[in-house]
This record gives C-alpha cells, sequence and structure tokens, in this order.
C-alpha cells in the first residue's frame, strides 16, 4: 500500500507540475521555474516565524508569495533596470535564496525548522503522514492536498486554456487584442508558486524542476499542438513517477532523485529516437 | 577567528575574483544561468570521485567536478542543437537531471533514502570553514590560469563575446574560443564549489558582471571591476558571517553582492534608473521649453501682440497639469522670457532660441517634401519631434543642402535663413 501512495503522490506531483511547465516552456521561462523554487525559501521561513506551525496553509501562502514576488522581482529588473533576462533571473533567486538561509540559520537556534525540511523532503515520508476523519482512515494528507491542487490547476487550465494559449505564442498581439497579458502571466507565476511549494515535502526544492521542466520538454519533442503537448506531458510525468520508483528501490537510493532520473532518460531516449529517425530518413532519401 | 579566519578570507576572494572575471563572458554572451547549471551539475561528479577517491579532499574531488561540468555543457549543446528545445529549457532540464543523478548516487553510497546529507549541505551552501592552506594553493593556481588564459586569449575572447557571428565570419577559431571559455567556467566553478557553495557560485557567475555593465562599456574594464566587487563581496561575506556563531559565509557573501548590485542598478551614473529618470525628465523639459518657445514666436507670427497671459497661452496648446508653471518657471530662469505682472514676452535671447527651433521644424519639413517626397501635409509631425534633436552641424548641412531657403512646404517663411549664408 505505502508503495502504491508514494507512487501516486509521485504522479500527482508530475502531472501538477507538468501541465503548468508545458506552458513555462512555451514562454520561454523554463528558469524562472527554478528561480521561483529557489526564492520560495525566505517566504516558508518568515510564515513559519509568524504562524509558528511547520504545516499550516499560512507556510504554504507565504511560501507562493515569495514565489511571486520573485517573479515581479525579475520582471523589474528586466524592465526598469534593463538588465537581460537571464541575469535578472539570476540575481533574482540567488538573492532571495541567500537571505532564506540567513534566516534560517539567524532563528535555527530557537526554532524548530532547519534547511533540510524545505529544501530537501522526502516522498517516502508520505505514507506516514495520515490524515483521519474521526475513526476513519481518509490515507496520506499531502495525497489529498495535492489532489486538489492537481484539480485547481487542471480548472485554471480548462477556463483560461485560451488566454493561456495567446498570451504564450503572441504577447504582443494578445496585448493589441487588449488582453490583460500582464494579469495571465502573474495568475500562471502564482499557481507555479503554490504548485512547487506544495510538491517541496515529496521532492525538495532543486528537483521539482525536473518535474516542471522535464516531462512537458519531452512531450514538446513529440508535438507542436499544446492539447496534444499536454497529454504526453501527463503520460510522461506518471511514468518517469512509476519507473523512477522502481529505479530507487533497486539501487536503494533517493525515491524523487531516481524519479528526476527516469524523466531524463525518458527525455534522452525520445530525443536520440527522433535524431535517429531523421538520419534514416535522410539515409533514405539519398539512396533513392 | 586568528590565522584560520584568514586564510577563508583570502581563499574566498580568490573564488570571488576568478569567478567574476570569468562570468564577464558569460554575461556577455547571455549565458548567465549555464553557470547555475555547471554549479548543480557537478554533484555527481563531487559524488563519483568520492567513491573512488574514498577521501573528501579538493584534489580528489577538483577532477571529477570538473568532467561532469563539461558534461552539462556538452549536454546542453546536445540538446539544443539536436532539437527544437530552447536554450533555457535545456539548462533547466541538464541542471535539474544532473543533480538528480547525483542524489542518487548520494543516497546510494550511504545506502539510505534520507540518513546523512550532510554531504548534500556541504555542496549547496559551501563549507567555507573547513578551507585549509593546500586549497588556497588550488584557488591560487586556477586564479592564475583564468587570469592568464584571458589575458592571452583577449583580443579573440572581446570579438567574440560582442559578435560572435562577425568572428565566425573573419575566420576566428571560435570552436576554440568556445572551448577556452567554457573550460575557463567550469574551472571556475569547480574549483570553489567545496568552499562556497552551488548557490553562491551562480550568483558570482551572474551579479558582479551585470553590476560592472552599469559603469563601463569597455571589456577591460568590466573585468578588473566585476573581479574587485566578487573580492569585495566575498571579503566582507566572510567577515559578517565570522561575527556570529553558525553564520553561513556564501548566503552572506551573496547578500553583499546582491546589495551592491542593486545599488548600482539604481544609482549607477548614466546607466543606473536614478540617472536615466533625471535624463528623461530634463529632455521632456527642454522639449516642452521649446515648444513653448514657439509659441511665443507663431503668436507673434500671426501679429497679435508680444505679450500673452496664461488664459491666452493655454488656449493655443495643451499643457497638462502644473506644466506650464514648471516650463514657464525655468523659462524665466533663463532669461528667455521677461515677465510684466500676468503676461509673458519674449526676451531677445528667447527670440533668438524661439527662431531656431522653428527655423529647424520648417527645414525638415522641406527636407522631407523635397528630398523624401513626402506631401506637404504629412512632414508636420515628424518635424515636431526633430526639432529638438537636430544639432547646429546637421542644420548647416540641411540650409547647404537645400540652399539656405526662404520658404517652407506651406509657404511659411524659414526665419532666419539669410543671416546664416556664409
Amino acid at each position: 500500500m505505502n508503495d502504491f501512495w508514494i507512487i501516486l503522490e509521485g504522479s500527482l506531483v508530475a502531472v501538477s507540475c507538468g501541465l503548468l511547465g508545458a506552458y513555462l516552456i512555451l514562454r520561454k521561462m523554463a528558469m524562472v521555474g527554478d528561480a521561483i523554487s529557489h526564492a520560495v525559501l525566505p517566504g516558508i521561513v518568515i510564515a513559519y516565524l509568524v504562524a509558528q506551525s511547520r504545516s499550516s496553509i499560512l507556510l504554504l501562502l507565504g511560501a507562493a508569495l515569495f514565489g511571486l514576488l520573485s517573479t515581479f522581482l525579475i520582471e523589474i529588473l528586466a524592465k526598469k533596470a534593463r538588465i537581460q533576462s537571464d541575469a535578472s533571473i539570476g540575481i533574482t533567486f540567488t538573492w532571495l535564496f541567500a537571505i532564506g538561509v540567513i534566516l534560517v540559520s539567524l532563528y535555527s537556534g530557537n526554532a524548530d525548522i532547519d534547511q533540510d525540511c524545505v529544501l530537501y523532503g522526502d516522498i517516502a515520508f508520505v505514507p506516514l503522514d495520515t490524515l483521519f476523519l474521526g475513526e476513519r482512515d481518509l490515507g496520506p494528507t499531502p495525497i489529498w492536498l495535492q489532489g486538489f491542487n492537481l484539480f485547481l490547476v487542471i480548472a485554471m487550465i480548462r477556463i483560461g486554456y485560451r488566454g493561456f494559449l495567446i498570451t504564450s505564442f503572441d504577447p504582443s498581439f494578445s496585448s493589441g487584442l487588449g488582453i490583460k497579458t500582464d494579469t495571465w502571466h502573474y495568475v500562471l507565476m502564482g499557481a507555479v508558486s503554490f504548485t512547487v511549494v506544495l510538491s517541496f515535502n515529496a521532492v525538495g526544492a532543486i528537483l521539482v524542476v525536473a518535474f516542471l521542466v522535464v516531462p512537458p520538454a519531452t512531450a514538446y519533442l513529440l508535438s507542436n499542438q499544446l492539447q496534444t503537448m499536454m497529454i504526453y506531458t501527463v503520460i510522461f510525468g506518471v511514468l518517469s513517477a512509476l519507473i523512477g520508483f522502481y529505479l530507487a528501490t533497486w539501487w536503494s537510493a533517493s525515491i524523487s532523485g531516481a524519479m528526476a532520473v527516469a524523466s531524463g532518460i525518458l527525455f534522452l531516449g525520445v530525443l536520440v529516437y527522433q535524431k535517429l529517425l531523421r538520419k534514416r530518413k535522410k539515409f533514405l532519401a539519398i539512396t533513392n | 577567528m586568528g590565522a584560520n579566519f584568514t586564510w577563508v578570507m583570502i581563499g574566498c576572494a580568490l573564488i570571488g575574483a576568478g569567478a567574476s572575471a570569468v562570468g564577464v563572458f558569460s554575461f556577455l554572451r547571455k549565458q548567465a544561468l549555464v553557470g547555475d547549471a555547471i554549479a548543480h551539475s557537478l554533484l555527481p561528479g563531487v559524488a563519483l570521485a568520492f567513491i573512488i577517491g574514498g577521501e573528501k579532499s579538493i584534489w580528489v574531488l577538483f577532477p571529477g567536478a570538473f568532467i561532469a561540468g563539461w558534461l552539462s555543457i556538452l549536454s546542453i549543446e546536445f540538446i539544443t542543437k539536436s532539437s527544437k528545445i530552447k536554450p533555457d529549457t535545456a539548462i533547466a532540464i541538464v541542471l535539474t537531471v544532473f543533480f538528480g543523478i547525483g542524489i542518487v548516487m548520494l543516497t546510494h553510497i550511504q545506502q539510505s533514502s534520507y540518513g546523512n546529507q550532510s554531504g548534500l549541505e556541504d555542496f549547496l551552501f559551501g563549507k567555507a570553514a573547513a578551507m585549509l592552506p593546500s586549497d588556497i594553493a588550488l584557488f591560487a593556481i586556477v586564479d592564475l590560469v583564468l587570469i592568464s588564459s584571458i589575458a592571452l586569449t583577449y583580443p579573440y575572447l572581446k570579438l567574440y563575446s560582442f559578435d560572435p557571428e562577425y568572428s565566425r565570419a573573419i575566420g576566428l577559431p571560435v570552436r576554440f574560443i568556445q572551448f577556452t571559455l567554457s573550460s575557463l567556467t567550469v574551472l571556475a566553478v569547480a574549483s570553489g564549489i567545496q568552499a562556497v557553495g552551488v548557490v553562491l557560485m551562480s550568483a558570482l557567475i551572474i551579479t558582479p558582471a551585470a553590476a560592472a555593465r552599469f559603469f563601463t562599456s569597455r571589456l577591460s574594464q568590466m573585468i578588473i571591476l566585476a573581479m574587485l566587487i566578487g573580492l569585495v563581496s566575498a571579503v566582507g561575506g566572510v567577515y559578517i558571517s565570522s561575527l556570529a556563531f553558525k553564520m553561513p559565509t556564501g548566503p552572506w557573501v551573496v547578500m553583499i553582492l546582491s546589495i551592491l548590485a542593486i545599488s548600482a542598478f539604481v544609482f549607477a551614473p548614466s546607466k543606473g534608473m536614478v540617472s536615466r529618470y533625471n535624463k528623461r525628465k530634463e529632455h521632456q523639459l527642454k522639449v516642452r521649453s521649446e515648444n513653448l518657445l514657439k509659441l511665443f514666436f507663431k503668436l507673434e507670427e500671426k501679429g497679435e501682440s508680444n505679450h500673452f497671459s496664461r488664459t491666452e497661452l493655454l488656449n493655443h496648446r495643451k499643457f497638462e497639469g502644473r506644466d506650464l508653471e514648471t516650463i514657464l518657471k525655468s523659462l524665466l530662469g533663463k532669461r528667455l522670457l521677461a515677465r510684466s505682472q500676468d503676461s509673458f514676452s519674449l526676451t531677445e535671447e528667447g527670440r533668438e532660441e524661439a527662431t531656431r527651433v522653428v527655423r529647424i521644424h520648417r527645414l525638415w519639413e522641406l527636407y522631407l517634401n523635397k528630398r523624401m517626397s513626402i506631401a506637404a501635409d504629412h512632414v508636420h509631425h515628424d518635424a515636431e519631434a526633430i526639432e529638438h534633436i537636430i544639432t547646429p552641424e546637421l542644420e548647416q548641412e540641411l540650409l547647404k543642402d537645400l540652399g539656405y531657403p526662404e520658404l517652407d512646404p506651406h509657404k511659411q517663411e524659414i526665419p532666419g535663413t539669410k543671416n546664416l549664408k556664409p
């Protein structure tokens, strides 16, 4: 049963991250996902200091707020200070991350918070945190939270499908039509921040980027259509979780790490397969 | 504190200066985040070196890290070249998958899924306090290699950084230059990672270069300035973190670095936000003042009178809010306008300036009409914009080219052309 919960949690994380990641890739903002995943650290620490509790909705909101703040900062540096976008991403997330680590070390003496709980996370602990309704065992809490988040993400994509689509592919055209490009941008960034934070206790800060970027990138190799790309993303996300889990038990290593490796293997497989296919086509064209 | 503290400070200063110098080139090639990718990707190399070497000495870990860093660069290149994946996505993929491989290797060594993660923590945040004199020897050698390589290939690097297409076209060894730059970046990151950690390494590559760019447009000055910023932040960070118990060094260096950089973005002369804001305001005032002088001139031209009240001026041209007051005050201050009670008139200098603006406006209209064959009723808007920009030299050229004309396309007089005839 535990195995099932872990694979399910991994799949839920992979699917909700991957669906949002598809938009990040199309907007050439893959590294913004990386930036958000680092920048939420000070938010978690500050919210923890305010709430004095580790499992609180306030923690999630505080962290997500800092994720959003980081995207604001990136925009300001890029537009107002006119710094090239890659550098403004790099400056923002290293700075916010440093603030977070300094806060952790300032308060680590008197608080039950450390780098482990926010940076690494471990999916193996997911089945241990069970949600009870009276006497009834409803299954692990993280599954419920992540499931609810996935529901929100899918609802958001269904409602805003056209808006996200048009602002992703042609921002200037859509602002020309009077569509509020900035609003869509920040709604998406808010959703990414929230999802990233929610996935932290399962996969940690750095590996969450794997779930955000790698399955949708694999899907992107195979499709030019957003809808098809999202279906592939779900497939590759679930496959990564499944394969990753068994790799981890085989190697007796970190499960989330192995899931990231599995997604990388799938990506490489598709990439090389396509390359060989192209070569074969070229070869056939020449011989004919 | 004491002797060890001095070593740590020297070591961090060496790492800071070296990484910042290399970072300038990553920054200029718009590949600032490649440094971040390399830094994360070193983890499997470090883990592998640990398995083989079994010893946590920097001399063992360094080659492993160097190879892993190089592999990450090659992987990013391979992905972007053989598919439609964009560079930023390729960087994110390589960064996180390599890191995942590293985590798997580390946890495999420790035979536990959670267990002792101190190795990982050191990798992420660095262990500056554990620096040994032998480590400093390594940093010094690396810095020497970095600086001398940059100095030896400087002309190539310069041309390539600013215009890779051109340098390819004139037959520079572009592959070799790329190889050199990538090797230098990997070298800088791999040598410093154990001491200062992943995040600081990324910051040291990106932030000093971005800050230095705000002060200079010369590559040599930019490199020196970036090294200085990296060095000062490193020393400052080591000092502050030594003041309190258990304070991490890396994050404090990043903190100082970021504050320095943000101050540069805001306050740097000429390129900073404040300076650009002031310049814009200044230009706005100049444009508006010239427009008002022009209004005086045109009203005089119509022969109404020489003195005009605020309401009369407002009847002929719209001004937002208190703009009119600001402009009047500035023009009175420059003695281009004179005031008697509630009405204003041009002074001698004011009329001269107004004549100049109107002359340029009408000259440009004529130029567009004659030389560009633009219809007479389409030239006004262009002239409205250009009249504030044309320099006396350009004005002379226009006059000469048009043969010191007296009438513009609307058959209005171009004032003062006679006096300018040589």
